[in-house]
């Protein structure tokens, strides 16, 4: 391989949720790694979030919130994902996220959940690791 | 300041001992080559007189209570009374927030804050798709008049002051308040309390807008009018650095777009035809409290220092009241770690003093467990005593503004007042607030900071004790607070039941009426509370607003 395809990724607000100093600070970090970020902005509905990243043709969708609704929201993503037939995406999730909640949401198909404190390059290593695979 | 000193034999002086300790620094370094704070402001090695002598003790500190108002709005502060111990609080339904509250009453609580969900900020009634996963999450659910008297059952409105964090449907939910307040028998004359009623800051930091600008600023000046005339003594804006702080700023933007926001939201009025000095005593304010303790001390110091300057100078205020900065003030949730988080009551505790030393009117403590998730009570109690030890045990309360002359924060707050003055100057070249906002230039400047702090962080030159040193390996916490899903379900039965009790025709009539009056150019508050009181739904009152004035769309600010 000549040029190495950039990782592209959407970074999506699912639900009411404003806070979004989070998902702003993490896109930052990836798009310094290397990869092509396109943000949803505030207020998206799965769907809108699961059409956007077909029609983006996206590596990774990256999820954010801090409002508790993620044990609806989250899964409902991937539902969708799944009612599509998308099965290449990785999916990964941030947030105020409990750690028992994390295991249900592991188990409907979100391959990691990082929290308050996270170290953005963690979450780089991760997504390039994951897409090696 | 006005030191009897000589300056120039001090600052001759103070050369020498400078260039002494420089020559023994090879042998001694310090810890950095240069102190920054998180604004970016050189903290230097040692302040004196020097570094003070140009201000001027009556025109840039003054007395508290008098204009520039720099140390301290009251001109006995907390020899008076002490700050109202606020606690923000809310989730679940109106029942549980209900019992939330009279247990904070009954632990010395002296005002009552109320946290909506997400969905009832943003206009949606519980049974919305949209509210699905959010009903009662991070406050508590209000669709309807009948939630709302539930909420403040046996809680006597004439006694309590009640603070509620509301932007958008500002005026739906102050129409509730009234109401109830109505069949308690209670006047609006003695009705005391804070709306926030900060839309601009919700473009820009917090998210939870619904029309575009310009509607939304025809409602926040209903509100002004319809409160310097009705409820005089309730705040009828609460214009909020705290979430542009919590969205990643600096002390200085926090400052400097708050005023700005406060500036357009004063020109508004005018607009509108109100008098300054009708309105103006009823601006409040609400900051952060983060971690910089002398950086904040001098923030809040600043502000009142420069906010009193537009009202007088810019804006002609003649009432001393009007030029005043009254503030509530929270600590930094942003700050918090989830690590270790029994030391977030350490942080805590710094931030609150900070605000004290500020001279904060209300203050609200966050709760350790807060990065984890809602806070539990054991918690939120721990908080609240931070609060009343500082009030009672430290004597920090029983002179006014005791930090007041050092040549530290002295120095720092008048450092603040430039840099702040200097972006409020850059924000009126753009054409003020709303304009710097629609073109992003707030948001990328919060974001970068952001992103900066994030990185200082991660390099490990900003140490956070228990995230990247001294950490340790933890159990995972437990027994976190937890809302019910009923509760969504239990908030549709009530709409249904609701919808199936009340005059229908009422309502229609109501929500006609209001859509005519947003059509032209009435106050949409007596609509409004004619419509709350015929039990028309949050949700059917903000969609009568949203067919007329249309739905706000967020500036994307993220890429270069």
């Amino acid at each position: 391989m000549s040029v190495e395809k950039k990782i592209r990724v959407l970074a999506a607000k699912p639900g009411l949720d404003g806070h979004d100093r989070g998902i702003k600070v993490v896109a930052s970090a990836l798009m310094d790694a290397g990869m092509e970020v396109i943000y949803t902005g505030l207020r998206q509905t799965p769907r809108q979030i699961v059409e956007a990243a077909v029609q983006e043709d996206v590596d990774v969708i990256a999820l954010s919130i801090l409002s508790g609704a993620h044990d609806y929201l989250f899964p409902k993503v991937m539902e969708l994902l799944k009612e599509k037939g998308v099965q290449d995406i990785l999916v990964i999730g941030g947030g105020i996220i409990p750690d028992e909640d994390v295991p249900a949401l592991k188990a409907c198909g979100i391959a990691e959940i990082f929290g308050p404190g996270t170290n953005t390059q963690d979450i780089v290593g991760f997504i390039k690791a994951g897409l090696r695979r | 300041m006005a030191d009897k000193i000589d300056i120039d034999s001090l600052a001759s002086a103070f050369g020498k001992w400078s260039n002494s300790v420089e020559s023994k620094l090879s042998k001694n370094p310090e810890r950095k080559k240069e102190f920054l704070n998180a604004s970016g402001i050189p903290v230097h090695r040692l302040y004196t007189p020097v570094h003070t002598q140009g201000l001027d003790y009556l025109t840039d500190v003054g007395f508290p209570g008098a204009y520039p108002f720099t140390r301290g709005v009251q001109p006995t502060m907390y020899r008076g009374r002490h700050w109202t111990m606020r606690q923000y609080a809310g989730f679940g339904n109106a029942e549980e927030s209900n019992r939330r509250y009279k247990f904070l009453l009954e632990q010395g609580q002296t005002g009552l804050s109320v946290a909506f969900d997400l969905p009832t900020q943003i206009g949606y009634d519980s049974d919305h798709d949209m509210a699905m996963g959010e009903v009662g999450k991070v406050g508590v659910a209000i669709s309807s008049l009948r939630d709302m008297e539930t909420l403040f059952d046996g809680i006597p409105l004439d006694q309590v002051s009640t603070s509620m964090t509301i932007n958008s449907p500002a005026a739906v939910l102050l129409a509730m308040y009234l109401a109830v307040a109505e069949k308690q028998g209670v006047s609006p004359e003695q009705l005391r309390g804070t709306i926030q009623n900060d839309i601009l800051k919700e473009y820009s930091s917090r998210g939870t807008y619904i029309f575009p600008p310009k509607p939304s600023m025809r409602i926040v000046t209903d509100i002004f009018a319809f409160c310097s005339e009705k409820v005089p003594q309730w705040n009828s804006i609460s214009i909020s650095g705290y979430h542009i702080r919590e969205a990643g700023s600096t002390a200085v933007q926090e400052i400097a777009f708050t005023l700005a926001n406060g500036i357009a939201y004063v020109e508004a009025a005018l607009q509108a035809g109100l008098d300054i000095d009708a309105f103006g005593p009823r601006i409040s304010f609400f900051f952060n409290a983060h971690l910089d303790f002398f950086e904040e001390v001098a923030k809040y110091r600043a502000a009142r220092c420069l906010w009193a300057n537009i009202m007088k100078e810019r804006f002609k205020a003649k009432d001393p009241r009007s030029m005043m900065i009254r503030f509530h003030t929270q600590t930094a949730g942003c700050t918090l770690t989830a690590q270790q988080p029994k030391n977030n009551i350490v942080r805590v505790a710094f931030q609150a003093l900070a605000a004290v030393l500020g001279g904060t009117q209300s203050l609200h403590t966050n709760s350790m467990d807060e990065a984890l998730c809602l806070p539990s009570e054991e918690a939120v109690q721990v908080a609240l005593r931070s609060q009343q030890i500082i009030a009672y045990e430290t004597g920090v309360s029983d002179t006014v503004d005791p930090i007041g002359g050092s040549y530290y924060v002295e120095e720092l707050t008048h450092e603040i007042y430039d840099r702040a003055e200097a972006y409020i100057k850059k924000i009126d070249e753009m054409g003020g607030a709303a304009a710097a906002i629609e073109k992003g230039f707030v948001q990328r400047e919060i974001q970068d900071s952001a992103y900066h702090y994030q990185r200082e962080i991660e390099r490990g030159e900003r140490v956070v004790v228990g995230l990247n040193r001294f950490h340790v390996q933890e159990e995972k916490p437990k027994g976190l607070l937890r809302v019910d899903p009923a509760v969504r379900l239990s908030q549709i039965e009530k709409l249904k039941k609701l919808k199936s009790q009340r005059d229908q025709r009422l309502v229609t009539g109501a929500l006609s009426e209001l859509k005519n009056a947003a059509e032209g150019k009435d106050n949409l508050m007596g609509p409004i509370l004619r419509a709350v009181r015929a039990y028309a739904t949050l949700g059917e009152i903000c969609d009568t607003l949203r067919q007329v004035f249309g739905e706000y769309r967020q500036v994307n600010t993220l890429g270069r």
